[in-house]
């Protein structure tokens, strides 16, 4: 238990080199495209901040991003829908973030040409938290939030 | 292997097909202990594709956060009924599984 710990710790310092190198490979389409691309830095990300520079940029706010079906409580912490429409021009990637989470990204899709920027899923969520809607269109990054309520957390029970 | 995911597609009249997809899995999240007090392993599925006629129509990253038994949904245009989807999805242990179906 606490070796893992220590690796963690020493290894920290150079998961900011890795999360550029990660985000540039990200980047390409081809790439993304491929089984077993994995944003390890992205999803390992604890900060918001480190969260975005994982995938790739700061993002702007943005009205153009609505939350669909998405409660504002949640009873259920362990099931949470979440449901994001971007009606951004050129949508390419949805991607949405739990802020209180231990680990703020909670899932990525690739739009390609021809799929409605539109998706829902269902996350976990340990406590009442902001949600985030990240979008890239057009190579730039858009956010808007919703805050939803848990009743029951979904994290550890 | 793990169990069959349920997919249902269905194409409306402005030609758009609605996807829907529940998947079988734990999506255990490795923050949760045992009653032992031992850590339970991360696992979760990692990478989903969605693809029509050899076309990725949707491809997804996932982390641990997606709730167990996830569930999806998501629109494209192109499909006509009587077509198939294919959904894959891959976790982290290597572990895959493809189910298809039938757009009605």
């Amino acid at each position: 238990m606490d070796t893992g710990r220590r690796d963690a710790l020493k290894t920290g310092g150079s998961v900011s080199l890795l999360a550029l190198l990660a985000a540039a490979g990200w980047l390409k389409p081809g790439e993304a495209m491929a089984q077993g691309a994995w944003n390890k830095a992205a999803f390992e990300a604890k900060s918001m901040p480190d969260a975005y520079k994982a995938m790739g940029g700061s993002p702007a706010q943005s009205k153009d991003i609505a939350f669909v079906s998405t409660p504002d409580i949640a009873e259920n912490g362990a099931v949470v829908p979440i449901g994001v429409t971007s009606s951004v021009p050129k949508t390419e990637q949805i991607a949405i973030l739990v802020e209180k989470n231990p680990n703020m990204l909670a899932a990525t899709f690739d739009i390609p040409a021809g799929t409605e920027p539109t998706v829902t899923t269902r996350v976990k969520m340990g406590q009442s938290s902001n949600v985030y809607a990240l979008v890239k269109a057009d190579g730039k990054y858009y956010v808007a939030q919703k805050e939803v309520k848990v009743t029951l957390g979904g994290c550890g029970g | 292997m793990a169990d069959p995911m349920r997919i249902r597609a269905a194409v409306d009249a402005g030609g758009v097909t609605e996807v829907k997809v529940l998947m079988s899995h734990e999506m255990e999240t490795g923050q949760r202990r045992d009653a032992a007090g031992a850590l339970v392993p991360a696992w979760f599925i990692q990478n989903v594709t969605a693809t029509h006629n050899g076309k990725t129509v949707l491809s997804a990253q996932w982390g641990p956060a997606v709730a167990k038994n996830p569930f999806l949904s998501f629109r494209f245009k192109g499909a006509q009924k009587g077509e198939k989807v294919q959904v894959t999805w891959v976790d982290n242990k290597g572990d895959k599984r493809t189910d298809e179906a039938t757009i009605a």
